[in-house]
This record gives structure tokens, sequence and C-alpha cells, in this order.
């Protein structure tokens, strides 16, 4: 995208070189997320077999969801916090 | 107990109130004191009709039946909002640059404005929704039952409350939505009252839950506990299903009509999808976070068999908190209501634009020549459509038995919006995706969707025979609706969204690749894929063909009368026009199209306009642009090329000017000094003679005799000269007046010979070879002699042999003569050759009396005479050529 | 007197006068006519003065005095320049390359040998 503009010079000064990695962070919140919102596909789930390990409580279910949840609130508000504004007076990509 | 009536009271008083508000937004809006209407948290809280009364009712009974699996529809959304760089901001700004009025007209306008594919959207569209629409009402009903008395006769059956509901939301649509008809197709009544919705039903889910866990359960402890020891105190989770409906959701939740409408169509400023991107996400946790509470206590205290869906109410009620329970039933009717109003406006501007307004273009002939304000047919059409999708939807909600499960009827509406998905992204991600593919693929999908999740959910024998389930479509077994290619034990709704939107999306990439985009889609594709490489607008228009005035009868019609008038008046203003009517230049007529588009839709207006400007949009440049693959960077670094071509063949037309200029200036002071300078030399020796002459008494006769010679000598040099600069300037300035006379060329040389001193006065010998017959001619005989005499004279100045000679010989050249005066002296030096001609240039001048002007002066005579004289150095000395043309020498032929 | 004065000039009737003048008030005169050479004419002499024309064949005056000027040796000559070109440029351009006096032809007798003693006094 923006990094491989052609006409994107090649070392940036520092406060661009922020910005640019700040935008890398954008671009990978969604991937934590995802990530940490599909580990509850390997809990053990409900007791299908008299082998299977104990299944994960309900509650520990509820606060782990939700956890992440507020954490990625979190950092996408700082996220926009930080670049928000400014990030948008650019028409860069 | 509250009773029916109350309730109604309450909802109808609600109704009333947000009327109001909205009413007085679109005042606020009309006199421009509407900036907070489109804050970002308007924004944020219109975007909270994602969450309906599936969210509102829906969500805890799906958590009482599948425990945390609810959770899946809110984490889609939630991802994509945080990754709102990926792809929705992309889809805002391409949605804002294309003026795209809904999901149908941007899938259309980047498939080269294909109505087809708009008509299919549209179809697909109002299929999808119905369901949802049906749930909506649904929930209504099954709500305000709670509160009519068991026992007492139902003053208000459950079918007439749905159809009482249905009247009212396409009231309240039809006032809002369709008001009056803006350019980009925004309703700040609306979604203000979307907001105050949003806030509702928020405060609503909050308050039953903080009830809920600190009023019931008593605090965040015991209810933890309570949870881990109810029926689903135990994850239990149907692995397939968790993945695949986080994707759905995230899927529908792009492609759902209603929010295309808030996310792209009303957006006023991207800067608030940034916000949204973290407000919106907490807003959704927020609306989750007392679903399994709710759901936990629900299945606690109320007797088994109660309809889990709602909880919401059912719980307030039996613990007898009738306030609650009503603040409740009002979240629940914002979240049905707004969904509704806002599904139902997106639908019905997809319908009107894409269906009838196109049907409607077609009875009527041509664009410009439709009779009436067109504004009054989309209005009408918009409101007809609003009234039959509410219908649909009550008739899906007759039919359907209102029975299901809301959360069911959400997932199924969930897979078919999802089948847009990959027309749209693979529109705005690949310049690849065609028209062919996007429909392909759309159809594809949309029939395997219907096939095993619509006609399924109503039910065995409803639509598709108990057989069909069994044994598949006339006892093909690989086509049973839920077991498509015999793959059996697939969750249905997980079932039907992976086949259907795989098939989909391979149908999708296999016909765009097999198929050739028309230019007009590859335009647009480059548009929509590039959107942030540069904001250059699609090109269209010949302009030439449309005439100002029809564009202007014809934007009154969609626009208004007012709207078409200060659009073209600024317009005109813009290109430095006086009045009204501004050029048809192509950039207006692009203006204009998305202007229209705003109202009619891309499809339809860019009909519109092609009928009035006739010729199709793509020129035959655009064909060759697009032969290039790079139409869009081609045209635009072309046109940056042509400018810088442009700009520095001006700089170098100034720099070449400024530059002769300059030579100019030289030329002329160098010009003026030269002449001051010659004539002050000779001035110097008078004057300083003179003086000698006059102040000295010491000076014998000699040396009087000698400076008095040196003066005359100058005198005579001074004159010399004066009289060959006015010969020059007069030969130069073109005055002189030739004097044409018969003569021969022999007596002319010789004639010159003799008037430069004759050939025995100095010691220059001079041969004259005569030529055995005459050559006569016609010319200004005096100017040649002058001429001659000329080179006669320098050869006796500047020839520095020992013996000098100079031979002068007549020589036939082509049609014309040559004079060779040759001379045995020394040759010129090689970087002088090129001055000797000009002014003031002298060679080996000793003793100074030459001014310099003499060559000069015989190439202008030369000139005039038509012919040339011209220099050549020979092995032992110099030849002076004179050309004389062939019209000079007159019988020589 | 016994100086020495060489005049830079190429007009032969010029030379002669400007001769008769300074031989007159009992200057030894040597005359040179190429401007290309003059500079080294003027190191081998170490004359007490010289006048030099502006225009001359080889190279032109504001060169000779330019170069003059940048060897220490001649820093301090007294340079008499006289031109043909009356053109207020070239004044300027004399004046910045170190000229003593500059003197547009056609000149007074009387002009030009007050301007050599006025040199002469002023080098003393």
């Amino acid at each position: 995208m923006s990094d491989s503009a052609p006409n994107a010079t090649l070392f940036l000064e520092k406060r661009s070189y922020r910005r640019r990695r700040l935008k890398d962070a954008l671009r990978l919140l969604p991937v934590v997320g995802v990530l940490l919102w599909m580990v509850p596909v390997l809990w053990p789930s409900g007791a299908s077999h008299p082998a299977d390990p104990t299944p994960v409580a309900m509650s520990s279910a509820i606060t782990y969801v939700f956890v992440v949840w507020v954490l990625l609130i979190l950092a996408a508000a700082a996220l926009w916090w930080v670049i928000g504004e400014r990030g948008s007076a650019e028409t860069d990509p | 107990m509250i009773s029916v009536n109350q309730l109604l009271g309450v909802s109808l008083a609600y109704v009333a109130f947000l009327f109001a508000i909205a009413f007085f937004a679109e005042r606020a809006s009309i006199r421009g004191k509407g900036s907070w209407l489109r804050s970002p948290m308007v924004y944020t809280l219109s975007l909270s009709i994602y969450c309906t009364a599936w969210t509102f009712y829906g969500a805890v009974g799906y958590a009482a039946r599948s425990g945390m699996e609810f959770v899946t529809i809110y984490l889609g959304p939630s991802l994509v909002m945080i990754g709102w760089w990926w792809v929705l901001r992309k889809l805002v700004r391409i949605g804002r640059a294309q003026r795209a009025t809904s999901v149908a007209d941007l899938i259309s306008a980047r498939y080269g404005k294909s109505n087809l594919l708009a008509i299919v959207v549209t179809v697909m569209a109002v299929i999808g929704v119905t369901p949802y629409i049906a749930l909506q009402l649904q929930s209504v009903t099954l709500s305000l039952s709670i509160f009519s008395e068991p026992g007492q006769p139902d003053s208000l059956s459950q079918a007439a409350a749905a159809f009482w509901v249905a009247v009212g939301l396409v009231l309240f649509t039809v006032l809002f939505g369709t008001r009056n008809l803006n350019a980009n197709e925004r309703h700040d009544g609306v979604v203000i009252a979307i907001a105050v919705e949003a806030v509702v039903k928020l405060v609503a889910l909050l308050a039953v839950g903080v009830f809920v866990v600190w009023g019931v359960a008593g605090g965040i402890g015991p209810m933890m506990e309570r949870i881990d020891n109810s029926t689903i105190g135990e994850w239990s989770m149907d692995r397939s299903r968790w993945a695949a409906l986080t994707v759905l959701s995230a899927a529908a939740f792009l492609a759902l009509p209603r929010m295309f409408q808030v996310m792209v169509v009303e957006n006023e400023d991207e800067r608030h999808l940034q916000i949204a991107s973290w407000a919106f996400p907490l807003y959704l946790m927020l609306m989750s976070l007392f679903v399994v509470p709710i759901a936990v206590i629900g299945l606690d205290i109320l007797p088994a068999g109660s309809n889990p869906d709602l909880f919401v109410l059912t719980v307030p009620l039996a613990e007898g908190q009738g306030g609650l329970a009503t603040l409740s039933f009002l979240g629940g009717f914002s979240s049905a209501t707004s969904m509704v109003i806002v599904a139902t406006l997106a639908l019905s501007t997809m319908v009107s634009n894409h269906v009838v307004m196109p049907v409607w273009l077609s009875t009527q002939g041509t664009g410009a020549q439709v009779s009436g304000d067109v504004r009054n047919v989309v209005i009408l059409a918009r409101r007809a459509s609003i009234l039959m999708i509410i219908f649909f939807g009550y008739v899906y909600y007759r039919l359907s038995g209102g029975g299901a499960a809301l959360a069911a009827i959400g997932l199924i509406s969930f897979v078919g919006v999802a089948q847009f998905l990959p027309a749209m992204l693979g529109g705005i991600f690949w310049r690849g995706a065609t028209r062919w593919g996007a429909l392909a693929g759309l159809i594809v999908g949309f029939a395997v969707w219907v096939f095993c999740s619509l006609l399924p959910s109503f039910g065995p024998d409803a639509v598709l025979s108990a057989a069909v389930f069994e044994q598949g479509i006339g006892g093909v077994s690989w086509l049973r609706p839920q077991a498509l290619f015999g793959i059996e034990g697939i969750d249905p709704t997980v079932h039907a969204m992976v086949w259907s939107l795989s098939l989909n999306l391979a149908v999708f990439v296999a016909v765009s690749l097999a198929t050739f985009p028309t230019p007009l889609e590859r335009l647009q594709g480059a548009q929509f894929v590039n959107i942030f490489d540069h904001s250059t607008q699609a090109r269209g228009w010949d302009a030439a063909l449309a005439t100002s005035e029809d564009l202007m009868i014809m934007a009154q019609r969609i626009l208004g009368p007012a709207d078409a008038l200060s659009l073209f008046r600024a317009e005109a203003k813009r290109q430095g026009l006086t009045g009204h009517l501004p050029e048809p230049t192509q950039g207006f007529l692009q203006t204009l199209e998305r202007e229209l588009s705003g109202s009619v839709g891309s499809a339809t207006a860019h009909a519109m306009i092609s009928q009035l400007v006739g010729g199709t949009s793509v020129s035959v440049e655009d064909l060759m642009a697009v032969a290039d693959e790079s139409a869009q960077i081609l045209e635009y670094s072309n046109r940056l090329e042509a400018k810088s071509a442009e700009l520095s063949r001006t700089a170098r037309q100034l720099r070449e000017a400024n530059q002769k200029l300059t030579a100019l200036s030289v030329q002329k002071d160098a010009f003026l000094g030269q002449i001051s300078h010659e004539l002050r030399t000779p001035m110097t020796s008078i004057r300083s003679f003179s003086e000698i002459l006059r102040d000295t008494d010491t000076l014998d006769q000699a040396e009087k005799t000698k400076y008095a010679s040196i003066i005359h000598g100058e005198t005579i040099r001074l004159t010399r000269l004066l009289d060959d600069l006015l010969d020059l300037s007069v030969l130069e300035n073109g005055q002189v007046s030739l004097n044409l006379e018969n003569g021969n060329l022999n007596d002319v040389i010789a004639q010159a010979v003799l008037s430069a001193g004759g050939a025995h006065t100095t010691r220059l010998r001079i041969h004259h070879m005569q030529s055995d017959q005459d050559v006569p001619l016609s010319t200004d005989l005096d100017r040649l002699r002058q001429v001659f005499i000329n080179l006669i004279t320098n050869a006796q100045k500047y020839c520095v042999a020992a013996t000098p000679e100079l031979t002068v010989e007549i020589l036939q050249q082509g049609g014309g003569l040559q004079v060779v005066f040759h001379d045995n002296g020394v040759p010129i030096p090689s970087e002088a050759r090129a001055l000797i001609f000009e002014k003031f240039s002298r060679i080996n001048d000793k003793d100074g009396s030459g001014a310099g002007l003499g060559l000069a002066i015989c190439r202008e005579i030369m000139t005039r005479l038509g012919g040339d004289i011209t220099y050549e150095p020979r092995a032992d000395g110099n030849a002076f050529i004179v050309h004389l043309p062939g019209r000079v020498a007159l019988a020589a032929q | 007197m016994g100086k020495h004065v060489l005049l830079v000039e190429d007009e032969i009737n010029i030379i002669e006068a400007m001769q008769f003048l300074l031989s007159r008030e009992g200057w030894d005169v040597d005359t040179h006519s190429d401007g290309a050479t003059a500079v080294d004419k003027v190191r081998a002499m170490k004359p007490d003065l010289v006048v030099l024309d502006y225009m001359l064949p080889g190279k032109n005056g504001i060169d000779i005095l330019s170069e003059l000027r940048a060897d220490p040796e001649f820093a301090r000559l007294p340079i008499l320049m006289l031109t043909a070109r009356g053109q207020g440029r070239d004044r300027e351009q004399a004046e910045k390359a170190g000229v003593s006096r500059f003197m547009t032809k056609p000149f007074s007798n009387t002009e030009v040998m007050t301007a050599v003693r006025d040199l002469v006094q002023l080098a003393q």
C-alpha cells in the first residue's frame, strides 16, 4: 500500500516513520483480534466424551471474550488518539 | 401489571417523541444548523441499527439455548470496525466518491453501471432482508403479547398487532425517508431518530442487566457462580459454528443494505469512521455484556417452557418491575423500528432506482422529453417500494407462523445478504472482476442460499417436501438441501453459508477470469481499486452534443428547480460565466451525473444523461487507453505530461526570446561601441594634431606638413566611414532602388579595375581573364562595379605576397555566373573566416584606414542583386567569389 | 626628468600625437601596439606610467589592466586608460579593475597632459 508507492522515499524522518509503524499496528489489530477470539475453538467443548478434559467454565469463557474485547477497543481508541486526527489529514493511503 | 393499553399509550408517546426529534432535526438541517446532527457520536449510534430486535430479544434467547455462541454475531462486526483500515476505509471513500446510494448502486457502478446487475442485487436484497423484517414484526408482537393478561380475551390479536405495527412503520419511513430527494440521499431526521433509539435500546438493556446482576443475583461474584451452575454453565461449542458465524456476521455487517445506508451513504466525514472504529465495538460490547446473566437468571426463575427470546421482558415482570419492563419494551421496540425504517429505506431506494425508474423511463421515451416532474415519480416509487417491502415482511411473518426462534431467522437473512460480499470486495480490490463474474457468482450463491437456507426455513413440507430433505431433488442424493454433495453432518447454517459463499466466490472468480470486461467496466474498476491513488473521476461524456438547456430541464425534474438552479449557477460561476447556464463540459456532466445518481442511482443517471448527450460514454481515446490496462494512470500521467510539456515549451520560448533580446542588445551595444570607436579614433588624431599645430610655435615646416596631412588623411577616413555607414544602412533597410541596365560583365570588370587605380598604379598585378564571348547582364551595373572595386582594393591593401597578383575570372555555373577574385596572399585564418562579411571585422588591418565595412557592404549589395558573395581559401591565397543568378546573366543561356 | 612611459596603442596617428606630447615634457616614450603581449612588455620595462588604449588587437585594455593589478608589483602603477568606445559601462568596468584615470577620446592635449602630471604626482 502506501509503503510501496513508487515515489515513496526509502528512509523517512522519525515522525513519519513512527506514523507508518502506527499504521502497521492499525492494520495488525484486527488480525490480533481474530487470533485471540478464535482461541475458544481450541477449548475442550462440552463433555461429549467421558475422557474429555474438564470443560472451560462459562464464567471464564465470558471473562476471556470480554477482556479481549475491552483490550481491542482500548487499543483501537489509543491508535485513533495517536494518529486519528492527524492521520486523516494526509491523503496517503 | 401494566396493561396493553397503557403500553400502547407509552409506545405512541415514544413514537410521537421520535417524530418530533426527526422533524426538528430536519428543520435544523434545512436551516443549515445541523452540524451537530452529523457528529461522530451520531454516526456511531446510527451504526447500531446492526443491533435489531434480534439482538435485543434474540441474543438472550440465543444464549439461553446455545451459551456463548450468540456473541459471534457481535465479534464479526467488531473485527470489521477495528480493522476499518482494510475494507471500510476504502468502501466509504468509494461510496462517497461515486455517490453510491445503495449496495446495488455500488455494485452496478463498479461493473460498468450495469442495471441488470443492480436489478439482481435489488431482488436478492429484498428477498434476503424480508425474513429480517418479519423478525422485527414478530418480536414486537411477541413482546406486546407478554403484557396482555392471560385469560382475558385478547383485545389485540397478534396478527392484528403485527399489521398495525407494520402500518406505523410504513408511515414513519414514508414521512421521513421520502420527504425530499436530495443529491446525496441523506436523511438527517431518520438518522437522528435512529441515534436516539440506539441510546434507548442500550440504556434499556443495560438497565435490565444491572437489575439482574445486582438486583437479583446480588453482585458479580454470585452472578458468576449462578452462571457456572446453570444449564449453560459449561463451555459447549460447535467449533465450526463459532468460526463460521464470526465470519458470517462480519460479512453481513459489510453487505447488509441497511448497514451500507448508515455506514456509507449517510457518512458525512471519513474521520467519523475512525472514531466509530473503537466506539462501535464498545457499543456492541456493552450490548452483549449482560446477555448471559439475563439468560441464566431467566432460566433460573421462570417456569420451564417460557420463551427465552422474551427473558428481557419477562424477568423484570416476574420480579415485579413494571417500569423496567416498560423501558425494556421500548428498547425492543426501538431496535425493531429503527431496523425496519432504515432497511426499508435502503431497499426502497434500490427498488425505485434500479427497478421502477428504469422501467418507467423506458416506457416514457427519452429522458429529456419526459413530461412533468420526475421527482414526483421517484418519490412515488419510493413510497410504493416501502409499502411493498414491509408488506412482504408481514406476509413472511404470517407464512412462517411466527414460531421460529428469532436467531434462526436472523441467520438465514445474514447468509442471504453475505452473497453480495464476493462481488463487493472483489470489485474494490480486484480489477479483474467482471460484470459477468459478479452476476454469475451472485446468482449461484443466491440459488444455493434459497435451496439450503431459505426454503428449508419454512419447515419440511411447507415449500420443500420432506422427501426432498431426505432424498434430494428428484431423488438425487447429493442435492439434499442440508447435505449438498452428500457431505452430511454439518450444521445447517454453516452448511448453507460455506456452500453458498464458496460456490459464489468460485464462480465469480472463474467467470471473471474467463470473460472480458467492457471499457466502462475497466475504467470503473480502475477507479474503485485505485481510489486512493488519485481522485479523478470517471471520464465520460462527449459534451459537445448536450445542450445546457436540456440538461437543466432534466436536472430540474430530478433535483427540483431550486437545487438544479443553484447547481447550474455554481458551475456557471466556476466557469466564469454569468447567468445560470454553464458550458456542458465533461467535468460538469460528470458532476451532474453524480448528483443525479444520488437521486435515481448511477445506472439510471448514466442512462438519462446518455440519452441527452447521445453517443456512448466511452470515447476512442478511452478504448485505446484501456487497451493499455492502466487507463486512469495513463490518462492522469498523460495530462501531467502534457501540462509539463506545455510548461517547458513556454519556458523554452521565454528563454529563447530572452536570449534573442539579450543577443540583440549585446549586438546593438557592440555595434554602437564599434561606430563610436571608428568615429572617435580619427577625431582623436585630428583634435590632437590640430591643437599641436595651434599651440606649438616651434614646429618646422616638415612637421607642420606631416601633421596637416595626418589631419587630412583622417578626415578622408572619417568621410569614407560615414559614406560606408550610410550606404550600409540604406542597403540594410532595403531602401535602395536598383537601377537596372543592360551591359557586359567583361566591361564592368574592366571599369572596376580602372577605378581601383588601374593595374599599374599599385604593386598589385591584376589579370583579367577576358572570356571569348560577351557576357550580357541586366542588373544595377554601378552597384556591381562597387562590389568589384571593393574586392580589388581589398586585394591591393591586404595581399602581402612578394609580387601580389589578383586573377579575375568568369565561370559559368549552372544557370548563373561566378566572378572569382583570386589573389596569392596569405589565406585568412580559419577562425576569422566566419566573420569577414560582418560589419567592422578587420583582418590584418595595418594602417587602420578601413572601417571593416567593405565586405559587409559587398554582401548587402549582392543580396539585393539576387546573388551572393562567398569566400574560399585556396592553397596559394584567397578567393572571393561573386555569384550572379541566372536572371542577371541574361543571354548566357 | 628621464621617466619612462609605455604607450599601449594600435592607432598609428594617435601614437604619433602622444609621442610628440609626452616627449616634449621630457618622457622617455616606448610604444607597443599588441594587446596580447602588453603585460610582458610592462613586466620587462617596468615603466613609471602606462597609457593604455581600450580596444587593442589580441587582448582588450580591461584584461591587461586586471592582469597588471593582480601583480603586487604593479598594483600601484599609474595607468591612464583611453577609450574611443565612449560607453558608460566601460568606465565602470575600468574603475572596478583598478584604473588610475579613465579618459574618453577625443581628448584635448592639455587635458591628457594634466592627467599625466597628476598621476605622476600622486604616485610620488
